[in-house]
């Protein structure tokens, strides 16, 4: 073990391993995000993976006492923006969410299962899931989604609320992808979506 | 679309306050979230994060990626 910690880094040891620990922290929130992201939990806990060593790479650009959340979700979502360019993510969604019952409307033959809400959020297009994802699961504000995404809060808001637009039309009329068929539609409509976003649509993917 | 049964007094408001209000199915969103935050970590994570030390952060190569 050679601990010495001196050559050229711009941190003490007490903060790199205060960055360690934070790091840490989020690493369970960095996995909720890049499965509702893309699905699949093996390519979801790589693009994680990525998204470590990425933010350990870049920590002096780190400002401690700023939300490591954020900062790592930026990250994450610029490693799957590229990702998702080249093609890395092909429509496949968890088979393991539970079927349990999210809600049974009234007036609706079949409940809604927490696997259709899944299913039909895959479908959605990338900066609209991600909208959702981080004010509707991760409990942004939309000031913070806002800064994670690089656009405007009323950005974020308008794709929030077409998220939500789409979900419950999907999910009132049962018009969700099925498993293992319709997937290839539902997913050359994201991919098209995000050759638009990365084109300089919304999206700053820059470097 | 007549009934009104009142089935969960909360959601007979109409469809114009779906746009203004979480719908019914949004705490599903957490849910998603939720399970995957309180998933055991794989041992993997574990391995990386261990191994992150022996990985100098990126020096002088600020611009770029």
């Amino acid at each position: 073990m050679s601990g010495e910690q001196h050559s050229g880094d711009r941190r003490t040891a007490a903060e790199k391993s205060d960055f360690k620990r934070e790091l840490t922290d989020v690493v369970p929130h960095l996995r909720a995000f890049a499965r509702g992201l893309c699905g699949r939990p093996d390519l979801a806990d790589d693009l994680v993976q990525e998204t470590l060593l990425k933010a350990w790479a870049a920590q002096d650009r780190f400002e401690p006492g700023t939300s490591m959340r954020a900062w790592t979700f930026v990250i994450l979502r610029n490693a799957y923006l590229t990702d998702m360019r080249r093609n890395r993510f092909r429509g496949e969604y968890d088979e393991g969410v539970a079927e349990r019952i999210l809600t049974a409307p009234a007036g609706q033959e079949e409940p809604i299962h927490l696997s259709d809400l899944h299913r039909a959020l895959l479908t959605l297009p990338a900066e609209r899931r991600e909208a959702l994802l981080l004010v509707g699961a991760g409990g942004f504000s939309y000031e913070e989604a806002a800064a994670i995404c690089g656009c405007a809060v009323g950005t974020i808001k308008s794709r929030v609320g077409r998220a939500r637009a789409a979900l419950s039309e999907m999910l009132a009329s049962g018009a969700i992808p099925r498993r293992s068929s319709g997937d290839d539609v539902a997913h050359s409509a994201i991919l098209e979506e995000l050759d638009e976003v990365a084109a300089g649509n919304g999206v700053s993917s820059r470097g | 679309m007549a009934s009104n049964d009142g089935h969960g007094g909360n959601a007979g408001a109409g469809d114009e306050s779906a746009r203004r209000r979480p719908p019914e199915w949004a705490d599903g969103l957490k849910q998603l979230y939720d399970s995957v935050v309180e998933e055991a970590l794989p041992d993997s994570f574990k391995d990386l994060i261990d191994r992150l030390d022996a990985i100098p952060p990126a020096r002088g190569r600020d611009s770029g990626q």
